[in-house]
C-alpha cells in the first residue's frame, strides 16, 4: 500500500526553492534512499561536515599532503617552547613539532572510528537481523546477551578489557565492537520485525518467496535505514571513546601518534604549555562534531517520520 | 504491578549471572595475576603455587567464579597490594564518588530541565538556537578534554578555584568536577526537554488549560512540564548509574579519590581482586539504576500497563 499512494502524494507537495520549480515533475517514485539524498543535498551542515570529513579522511590517509615533518622527529633543546617559525603550533614535552603530530593524530582517529563503526555495525546488524527475522529461541538468547553487554559501563569493560589484552589500534577497535555491536542489534531487531509485519513482505511470502529472496530483497533494503542512522551517530562517539581510553593509558600505545596520547601528555605540563593541550584536543574536538553533525542529518533525512 | 516487579526482578538474575561472568572471565582467563604480583621477575614455583592455593588459583575455573559469585554477597572482595580488604577501601572511596555523582546528578538534572523548557517554548527563535548549538559543542567535546580544559582557566590560570580537590572532597570543590562530569548528559537531558516540550505543547490538554484561562505559569509548569518529564526522568535513572562509572575520567583529572580514581590505581598496578571488587559493585550499582527506573517509570506513566 505505501508504495502506491507514494507517487501521488511526492507529486502532491510543492517543493520551495527555484531548483525544484525548474524541474519538470517526475513522474517516477522516488525511493526511500533518493527522497534522503536530495533533502541531504540541501542541508548546510550535511555539506559542511560532509567536507570536514572527507578532508579529515584525506589527510588520515595521506597526512604528508599538509604536514611535510615526521611526527617521531623530535629536539629536546625545543621543549615546550611555543609557536615558532615552521612549527605553527609549537613544541611539546618531547620537542616534538605540534602541528606535524596533530596531522598525524588523524589517522589513529579515523581508522578507530570508521572500522570499529563497520564492525559493530555489520555484526549487530546481522545478528539482530537474524534475531528479529526468526524469532524463536535464537532471539530470546541473543536479547539476553545484548543485555548482558548492555550492563557492562562501556569505559569500565574498556579499562578492564584493554588492560589485560593490551592497547593496539586492532584491539582498540576489537573492544568498541564488542560492546558497540549490542546496541545496532537491538536497532536492527525492532527494524526488521516492523518490516516483516509490513503488507508487501507478507505477499511475497504469498506468492511463495523463500527466506533467503524475503530477507535479501525485501525485509534488508527496508530495515537498513536506522541501522545507518544509529551507526553514524555512533562514530563521533567511538572517536571520543578511543581517545578517552587513550588517555587512560589502556588504548592506543606511544610508537602511534593519537590525540589522546598527546592530550594525556600535555595534562603534566599544560600548565605552563597550554598549546599542547590545546590543539590535539581542538582537533578531537572538531572531529567528533562533524560526525555528530553528519549523524544528525543524515537521521533527518532517513526518518521519514521527521519530514 | 507487584507482577510485573518479580518478572523485571528475575530477569535481572540471567543479566547478572552473565556480567559478573563476563568481568570473572576477562579478568582470570586472560592475565595471570601471580606473574603481575612478580612484575619482570619470573616467581619461585613454590611461592607461586603457595600464592595461588591462598587466593584459590589452584582450584578449576567454575569453582573460582561460584567463590568470587559467593564473595558478592558476603561482600568479601579479596584484598589489595597493601593488606588492607578491598571492602574497606570501597568503604571508603564510595561516599566520595556518590557526592561527586550526586553533585554532577543535581546540576544536569537543574541545569538540563531548565534550558530544555526554555529553548522548547521558544523553539525556531535565537534562545533556542543558541541553546541547540551549545549542547552539539558539549556532546562534541570529550569530557577529559572539557575537565582540563577548565581546570587550566578557572583553577591555573584565572584562579578563581582550587585546581585539585583535596582529601575528602569537601562539596564546593566539588562544583566543578560536577559539572565537568554531568556536562554530556546535561546536554542530552537539555535536547530531550526541549523535544519532548515542544511535542506537548501541541497536546490537547495544553490547549484546554490555556483556553480555560489558566495563567500561563500555571499552565507550564503543572500541565506542560509534568507530562514532558517522563522520558526525560527515565533518562536521569539511567543515567544515575552511568555517572559514577563515568566518573573514573573525572576523578582522574581533579585527583578526587573516590571509586574511578582507586579503581585507576587497580589496573595500573594489575590488582586483580581490586579491578574485579570494583568494577563488579559498579556493575551492580548500574544495574539496579536502570530496575529504579523501569520500576518507576511504570509509577509514573499510569498509561502503561504491565501484565
Amino acid at each position: 500500500m505505501p508504495e502506491l499512494t507514494k507517487t501521488p502524494v511526492e507529486t502532491e507537495v510543492p517543493e520551495t526553492g527555484a531548483l525544484a520549480a525548474a524541474e519538470p515533475v517526475r513522474e517516477k517514485a522516488r525511493s526511500l534512499w533518493q527522497d534522503a539524498w536530495r533533502d541531504l543535498r540541501r542541508n548546510p551542515v550535511f555539506i559542511i561536515s560532509g567536507l570536514l570529513i572527507t578532508f579529515l579522511v584525506v589527510i588520515a590517509i595521506w597526512p604528508g599532503l599538509i604536514a611535510s615533518g615526521d611526527p617521531g622527529d623530535c629536539d629536546l633543546a625545543h621543549s615546550l617552547q611555543g609557536s615558532a617559525a615552521g612549527h605553527p603550533f609549537g613544541f611539546d614535552q618531547q620537542g616534538c613539532d605540534v602541528y606535524t603530530r596533530t596531522v598525524f593524530g588523524a589517522r589513529a582517529s579515523i581508522t578507530v572510528g570508521v572500522l570499529a563503526t563497520l564492525g559493530s555495525a555489520v555484526l549487530g546488524g546481522v545478528l539482530g537481523g537474524l534475531a528479529g527475522f526468526f524469532g524463536g529461541w535464537w532471539d530470546t538468547l541473543l536479547s539476553r546477551l545484548a543485555d548482558v553487554f548492555f550492563g557492562i559501563p562501556i569505559l569500565l569493560g574498556g579499562l578492564v578489557f584493554l588492560s589485560l589484552v593490551g592497547g593496539s589500534l586492532w584491539s582498540v577497535i576489537t573492544f568498541i565492537v564488542l560492546l558497540g555491536w549490542p546496541q545496532v542489534a537491538r536497532i536492527a531487531r525492532g527494524a526488521v520485525v516492523t518490516v516483516k509485519q509490513q503488507d508487501y513482505v507478507q505477499a511475497a511470502r504469498a506468492l511463495g518467496a523463500g527466506s533467503t529472496r524475503m530477507m535479501l530483497r525485501h525485509v534488508l533494503p527496508n530495515a537498513v535505514a536506522p541501522v545507518i542512522v544509529v551507526s553514524t551517530i555512533a562514530l563521533g562517539t567511538y572517536i571520543s571513546l578511543e581517545a578517552t581510553l587513550s588517555f587512560l593509558g589502556v588504548g592506543l600505545r606511544p610508537p602511534t601518534v593519537s590525540w589522546g596520547i598527546d592530550i594525556s601528555s600535555a595534562s603534566s605540563s599544560f600548565r605552563n604549555a597550554p598549546h599542547m593541550l590545546l590543539y590535539p584536543a581542538g582537533a578531537l574536538s572538531i572531529t567528533v562534531l562533524a560526525f555528530i553533525l553528519l549523524g544528525d542529518a543524515v537521521r533527518d533525512a532517513l526518518d521519514p517520520k521527521l519530514r | 504491578m507487584g507482577r510485573y516487579v518479580l518478572r523485571r526482578l528475575l530477569q535481572m538474575i540471567p543479566v547478572f549471572i552473565g556480567t559478573t561472568l563476563l568481568i570473572f572471565l576477562m579478568v582470570h582467563a586472560l592475565g595471570d595475576p601471580i606473574a603481575a604480583r612478580f612484575g619482570d621477575k619470573a616467581p619461585d614455583p613454590v611461592v607461586a603455587a603457595q600464592i595461588r592455593a591462598e587466593f584459590n588459583l589452584d582450584k578449576p575455573l567454575w569453582l573460582q567464579y561460584v567463590l568470587y559469585f559467593k564473595g558478592i554477597f558476603t561482600g568479601d572482595f579479596g584484598t589489595a597490594f597493601t593488606g588492607e580488604p578491598v571492602i574497606d577501601l570501597m568503604a571508603r572511596s564510595w561516599p566520595v564518588t556518590l557526592k561527586l555523582g550526586l553533585t554532577a546528578f543535581v546540576i544536569e538534572a537543574v541545569v538540563g530541565i531548565a534550558l530544555g523548557l526554555v529553548s522548547g517554548l521558544r523553539r525556531g527563535r535565537l534562545t533556542d538556537t543558541v541553546a541547540m548549538a551549545f549542547t552539539l559543542i558539549v556532546i562534541s567535546i570529550p569530557v577529559f578534554v572539557l575537565g582540563f580544559t577548565l581546570q587550566y582557566l578557572l583553577g591555573v590560570k584565572w584562579a578563581v578555584i582550587r585546581p585539585t580537590v583535596s582529601y575528602g572532597a569537601p562539596l564546593n570543590e566539588l562544583i566543578l568536577p560536577g559539572l565537568v562530569l554531568a556536562s554530556v548528559s546535561l546536554a542530552y537531558v537539555t535536547r530531550l526537554t526541549r523535544t519532548s516540550v515542544a511535542e506537548n505543547l501541541r497536546a490537547d490538554y495544553v490547549r484546554t488549560a490555556v483556553a480555560k484561562g489558566l495563567p500561563r505559569r500555571r499552565v507550564v509548569t503543572q500541565h506542560l512540564l509534568r507530562n514532558s518529564l517522563i522520558p526525560v526522568v527515565t533518562f536521569l535513572g539511567t543515567d544515575l548509574g552511568a555517572l559514577m562509572g563515568g566518573a573514573l575520567v573525572t576523578e582522574t583529572i581533579f585527583n578526587i579519590q573516590g571509586v574511578g580514581y582507586n579503581l585507576m590505581q587497580g589496573v595500573r598496578r594489575q590488582e586483580s581482586a581490586t579491578v574485579v571488587g570494583f568494577v563488579t559493585v559498579l556493575v551492580i550499582v548500574y544495574l539496579v539504576a536502570n530496575l529504579l527506573v523501569d520500576l518507576l517509570y511504570a509509577v509514573l506513566d499510569p498509561r502503561i500497563r504491565y501484565a
